[in-house]
């Protein structure tokens, strides 16, 4: 590989503090040799001719915590070849893949065959979760310390939540031991069975059962109690609500942990259902709009740490029914950027916060070195027309299924160019 | 007739899915137009060809009496020829999905489908893959426009409008497209209503429809025009939402000690079909002074035969 130089871009890197116009040295070996602001053309070699990136910003690729993967058992959805498609033309270079395939990623051997499949088919660096049980049945715990010596990055059930308190004390007890991270879907099963929107006006009008924002707050104030007894490594998947944020805030002074909210959440509220779109028929569910404005103010705060896409690929025949019929779930990982950047363009956040959820924060709570643009490491980076207007259209998008929660939105920003281990991988 | 607007001359929607859809003007239409038919209805010759060369299939997948007799009923005195599916006979049962089961009918050149489904939206999905008119039989818990209307005529037959009256709408709420046709289309006319259930029955903000919210039944029937009993669905109900269907009765079936906290002239509804004893007291409930259910039933199919012409035509 050639050394390649770019010069006069908007560096963003929040692991290092960096916020400066500067350029971007890769060598040979496609790592980063040198970033910022002293790298300009009055000390690049007079031979080499740097590409100028005038204008354009460039973040760490970015670290997607929750992502469904079809392979194995529902390839027509997604295959781990057309995820990474997807993924790069977001800026998207590490994904964590959820358990919830056919079968469930809950053993050893099942591990080797998705390590190897990742790794042959997939372009970006994929992080597989395994189960926290088995066949996500919630009755028996997964071996975690095999599984995580296999290379399994964290633990949880994806879409199901661990309902039995006794089971989930036992399982924080193995992942304080063995160092685990688990990652809980916070909802309470009985009190959201049968829901499909959040519980309220737009539930009743359209007739739907709801699914009551205490479903989730019972559940993180159950797991967080514990937690206070037993000190592991635990992450709540999605917050939706802003009673949620307020127990969290209340928790953070006495205990440790950290917690995630899908890009749906902080961009739609309930009111965009309209008429049953079952593209938005989602878990957890998109809220009124005061829940909105709460979870963008505890990114703020940093009582939130990641954005995720939440990324469930679902084919046309799962959504073309009616919304209690309809599969749950909206293809997202290739607009999470473009989409997030709204909440910069809408002066809600800052671009810094929103690219530290998106970059170093999940990378520091895998405990993984991606996420960053540090000297040494592996230039995995994206660069962005941040002004670039465009809109979604299903047709155009790059994963297996189109199920976009935003079709025919205008957005502002786009990724142009996306490296992984230096190589470029996607070009608009 | 009763409502005052301006003079309708042609219905807004192309489907009527719900009253949430419908402008006063539409409401208006319908229901002069059903007016007419009342009369047709108790003649000996109770036929008109308005609908002749038409075609209209009737996609029952929840089982129902009065609404797929009377629609059918309906179409065939306006002239339309009637299909129903017969939907356990169907390719819905070897995994057909509503979608493709439209598609198949509308290849048929149907000029209105008439669908009632246990899913709410499943009319609007409908709505959106066929040519011709959908009309709503009820939608899972969201939407049941005719009856809303049948409703109304019957009340505007007998109090002669609905403006300024007080209304009670009392029993499962929450399950109940009934409830929520009828709070629309009651609302938009002027009356005042007072929506009666126990907690675990009432819709959540419920108040936000605006509506005012009793528990307490005694309380919510004092000085109502029209109390309007719904059927406790119990085959919608997935967990404990009540203790007994005895404790029940105690406190929200209609018994004439309650009744009589409603205005002495109050009339009983009743959409059907009734749980004697559990909702109402059976003598109340065929009580003919005070009881409209039968009438309910009639006016039903002079609704729908309006239904029928003014979106077939």
């Amino acid at each position: 590989m050639k050394k390649q130089y770019f010069i006069n871009a908007n560096i963003v890197d929040p692991h290092n503090s960096l916020n400066e116009i500067g350029g971007l040295i890769i060598d040979e070996s496609g790592k980063i040799e040198a970033i910022g602001k002293k790298v300009n053309t009055n000390n690049l070699p007079a031979r080499e001719k740097p590409i100028d990136l005038k204008g354009k910003y460039v973040f760490p690729g970015l670290v997607d915590m929750r992502v469904f993967v079809g392979e194995p058992g529902y390839e027509y959805k997604e295959n781990f070849r057309t995820l990474s498609n997807a993924a790069l033309s977001g800026g998207v270079t590490s994904v964590v893949t959820m358990p919830n395939t056919d079968p469930i990623i809950d053993n050893v051997s099942i591990v080797d065959f998705l390590k190897r499949r990742g790794r042959d088919k997939s372009k970006i660096n994929v992080f597989p979760c395994a189960s926290l049980t088995k066949n996500i049945e919630g009755t028996n715990m997964t071996e975690f310390g095999l599984l995580q010596s296999k290379g399994i990055i964290a633990f949880t059930d994806g879409i199901k939540t661990i309902q039995n308190p006794r089971l989930m004390s036992r399982i924080m007890n193995s992942a304080k031991d063995l160092g685990c991270l688990i990652m809980q879907h916070a909802e309470d099963f009985e009190l959201a069975k049968n829901g499909m929107i959040n519980s309220g006006i737009i539930a009743s009008k359209l007739g739907l059962s709801g699914i009551p924002e205490i479903a989730e707050r019972i559940l993180i104030e159950r797991d967080l109690t514990l937690l206070e007894k037993i000190k592991c490594r635990y992450h709540i998947s999605q917050l939706s609500s802003q009673k949620s944020i307020e127990v969290i805030k209340q928790r953070k002074e006495i205990v440790k942990f950290t917690s995630g909210v899908s890009i749906n959440n902080l961009s739609l509220n309930e009111n965009d259902i309209g008429d049953f779109k079952t593209f938005l028929k989602l878990s957890p569910p998109l809220r009124r709009e005061e829940d909105r404005l709460a979870l963008v103010q505890g990114l703020k705060d940093e009582l939130i740490d990641v954005i995720v896409s939440d990324h469930k690929p679902e084919d046309e025949e799962s959504k073309r029914l009616t919304f209690s019929q309809a599969a749950t779930g909206a293809s997202g990982i290739e607009t999470l950027l473009s989409l997030s950047l709204e909440l910069y363009h809408n002066e809600s956040l800052k671009l810094e916060t929103i690219i530290k959820a998106l970059t170093s924060n999940p990378a520091k709570i895998l405990k993984v070195n991606k996420g960053n643009l540090s000297i040494g490491n592996e230039a995995d980076f994206c660069i962005v027309d941040i002004d670039k207007p465009w809109i979604v259209k299903k047709e155009k998008l790059v994963s297996k299924s189109k199920n976009t929660s935003i079709e025919n939105k205008k957005l502002q920003g786009r990724v142009t160019n996306t490296f992984v281990k230096g190589i470029e991988l996607f070009r608009l | 007739m009763a409502i005052k607007t301006d003079k309708a001359i042609k219905i807004s929607q192309k489907h009527l899915l719900g009253i949430q859809d419908l402008s006063i003007n539409d409401v208006s239409l319908i229901l002069d137009e059903a007016h007419t038919f009342i009369k047709v209805n108790q003649s000996k010759n109770k036929k008109i060809n308005v609908l002749g060369g038409k075609t209209q299939i009737n996609l029952f997948f929840e089982p129902s009496t009065r609404t797929q007799s009377s629609f059918e009923l309906a179409g065939k005195r306006l002239g339309a020829d009637v299909m129903s599916m017969n939907i356990s006979n169907s390719a819905i049962k070897k995994g057909e999905t509503l979608i493709d089961t439209a598609m198949t009918l509308n290849a048929m050149h149907p000029d209105i489908i008439v669908i009632r489904h246990q899913d709410s939206g499943a009319c609007n999905l409908l709505s959106q893959k066929v040519n011709c008119a959908v009309l709503n039989a009820g939608d899972g818990r969201r939407e049941h426009p005719t009856q809303a209307l049948l409703d109304a005529l019957t009340i505007i037959n007998r109090k002669k409008k609905i403006e300024g009256l007080k209304i009670a709408i009392c029993g499962d709420i929450l399950h109940s497209r009934v409830a929520r046709s009828n709070i629309y289309l009651l609302n938009m006319l002027g009356a005042e209503l007072n929506i009666i259930a126990p907690t675990n029955l009432m819709p959540k903000e419920i108040e936000k429809f605006g509506v005012n919210k009793f528990t307490d039944m005694k309380k919510g029937l004092k000085d109502c025009d029209i109390v309007m009993m719904l059927r406790l669905q119990s085959e919608r109900m997935s967990s404990s939402y009540l203790s007994s269907n005895r404790e029940y009765y105690e406190y929200y079936g209609l018994t004439p000690d309650k009744l009589e906290y409603a205005k002495p002239d109050a009339l009983i509804m009743h959409p059907g079909p009734m749980n004697r004893g559990i909702e109402i007291d059976t003598m109340l409930a065929d009580d003919i002074n005070k009881s409209v259910i039968k009438e309910q039933v009639e006016l039903g199919v002079a609704v729908r035969m309006a239904c029928l012409k003014i979106f077939c035509t």
